[in-house]
């Protein structure tokens, strides 16, 4: 028995410096495979809405805005980052980015919408 | 004054500094010693069981895996093994090297978040900072696999989500070097140093005779010398081809709960290095259908605090008809009772501690039912009388409360 074992372990990192970093100046790395806030493209949606049935938490609403045309609602606040939604997607419509500040003060920001441009003069519809 | 020889009650919890969940214990006292200890769960119940029946089996990946923030992994797989049963679907096993891959380095972190949390418990703080700052290394390993540090979101119905690229395997090799050289410093000072021996040696005992009798799971019952663990006796995932050791510990108190865990990183490591030797080539998932067949299965699981069991029922729909969970923490509660008898006050957080309680994870619904008793059936409109009653009975009155509220809202 030896009191104080860690003494010498304390003293050696007490010399180094510290390992955090000061946030919003210095930034770390994110993960290659980091599930951030999503991106839609509404080119590529065909509106099967299969994001929409496999949401855990409903967090994604697909709409038809026009004739072959799509929006996405996505409520950040909602959404638990697990991407689901991107595996589900066939056509990869769906993709996750590694943006993270999403903070906000007013929760209506929360709620993304990812439109598409309304070529034709049809009446938006939601299904 | 109170006098010593009598007996004394104090409660515990549920919400008190010295415990990190809700969860209330009643202490019998008679002066420091303690007599008995009423344990009561329920501050925490989420209805996540309920909550599973509601939705489709790919949801309730994602909810299962919130059973428990540090052994998600543990969870997730367990449900998703039951569900694979019933479906009668072939993991590759790729995908199961994977799964253990990302299961043991769940362990490793969760066993030295444990030895830091037993740490602070003690009042040994500077062991805390310490093995929380090297278990950020296997938590970076962890998010560099799997895209997060916590909730991987690695599994999914019929294999893994992600592959590991060969930079990753160099990358986690590495680290794995790292955190073996600092786990033999740690069991050097838990062999040697002087507070972890004195202040753990004989407290929270639990006999081998009592482990059985108990049902004691994990770590608990091993450092009471029960060779008792999941991944060796009903191999799961790639574990059946993967050689270890299982460690058992005949010292039966805290101190040796400890060394196990300790001994059982090393452990880790060796099944890390071997699934990254081993991994073999191949795809990583099956295509599983919606709607699972009906039937039902029970699946176990090596959960870094014990056996984890989860119960799967589905009725050939897209949704479980019912799932049931038992966390390890609830097999190991009864022994902390016993555990506590005749022992001192001042032992009483590193005991519980000791066992690496979840008590969030635990909470399940239990209705307890009174054979004398005939059960009541209540309409809402008779359980909300009711209940304006009760509150009226005690000082409650609803109706100026109701009229106050729409003045106000009319104002």
């Amino acid at each position: 028995m030896r009191p104080g074992k860690m003494l010498r372990e304390v003293l050696r990192t007490g010399l180094k410096k510290p390992v955090t970093v000061l946030y919003p100046k210095e930034k770390l790395d994110l993960p290659e495979h980091f599930r951030g806030k999503l991106k839609f493209n509404p080119e590529k949606c065909i509106g099967c809405k299969l994001c929409m049935k496999d949401c855990p938490t409903n967090a994604i609403v697909i709409n038809q805005v026009g004739e072959k045309q799509f929006e996405a609602a996505i409520d950040l606040g909602k959404c638990i980052y697990c991407a689901q939604c991107v595996d589900s997607c066939l056509k990869k419509a769906l993709e996750y980015t590694k943006e993270v500040e999403l903070a906000q003060l007013d929760a209506q920001k929360l709620k993304v919408v990812f439109g598409a441009e309304i070529k034709s003069d049809t009446k938006k519809t939601s299904l | 004054m109170h006098n010593p020889s009598e007996e004394f009650k104090i409660p515990i919890g549920p919400q008190h500094p010295a415990l990190k969940e809700p969860e209330s214990f009643s202490v019998a006292l008679r002066g420091e010693k303690i007599l008995g200890v009423d344990i009561r769960l329920g501050y925490n119940h989420r209805g996540i069981e309920k909550a599973c029946e509601e939705r489709t089996y790919i949801q309730d990946m994602y909810l299962i895996e919130r059973v428990c923030g540090i052994c998600s992994h543990s969870h997730s797989t367990c449900f998703i093994q039951a569900v694979e049963e019933i479906a009668g679907l072939a993991v590759p096993r790729r995908a199961l090297y994977i799964r253990t891959l990302v299961a043991e380095l769940e362990r490793i972190h969760s066993h030295l978040l444990w030895l830091g949390v037993a740490g602070h418990e003690i009042g040994f703080d500077t062991l805390l900072m310490y093995t929380w700052r090297d278990r950020e290394i296997v938590m970076d390993i962890l998010a560099e696999l799997t895209g997060n540090r916590v909730n991987y979101g690695i599994n999914t119905i019929g294999g893994v989500r992600r592959d590991i690229s060969s930079i990753q395997i160099q990358e986690t090799l590495k680290a794995m070097d790292l955190l073996e050289e600092r786990t033999k410093y740690y069991i050097e000072l838990g062999l040697e140093e002087t507070t972890i021996i004195k202040r753990l040696s004989g407290v929270g005992v639990l006999s081998y005779e009592d482990s059985l009798h108990f049902d004691a799971v994990g770590p608990t019952a091993r450092a009471s010398g029960v060779k008792r663990d999941v991944r060796k006796d009903d191999p799961y995932a790639s574990y059946g081809e993967i050689s270890f050791d299982v460690i058992t510990d005949t010292g039966a108190d805290v101190y040796a709960r400890t060394i196990v865990r300790l001994k059982e990183l090393m452990e880790s490591y060796k099944i890390v290095r071997q699934c990254l030797k081993n991994l073999p080539d191949g795809p990583i998932t099956v295509r599983a259908p919606r709607k699972i067949p009906a039937g039902e299965a029970l699946s176990r699981y090596e959960a870094p605090r014990g056996e984890d069991v989860h119960y799967v029922k589905s009725n050939g729909t897209d949704k479980p008809e019912r799932v049931k969970v038992r966390a390890p923490t609830l097999a190991n509660v009864q022994a902390v009772k016993h555990m506590l008898k005749d022992r001192f006050l001042a032992d009483m957080p590193i005991v519980i501690a000791a066992i690496d309680p979840c008590f969030s994870c635990t909470d399940r619904l239990v209705s307890l039912k009174d054979d004398d008793k005939k059960a009541d059936v209540m309409t809402w409109q008779a359980l909300h009388d009711y209940s304006i009653k009760w509150h009226s009975q005690r000082g409650v009155d609803f109706g100026k409360l109701n009229k106050k509220l729409q003045e106000r809202l009319s104002k």
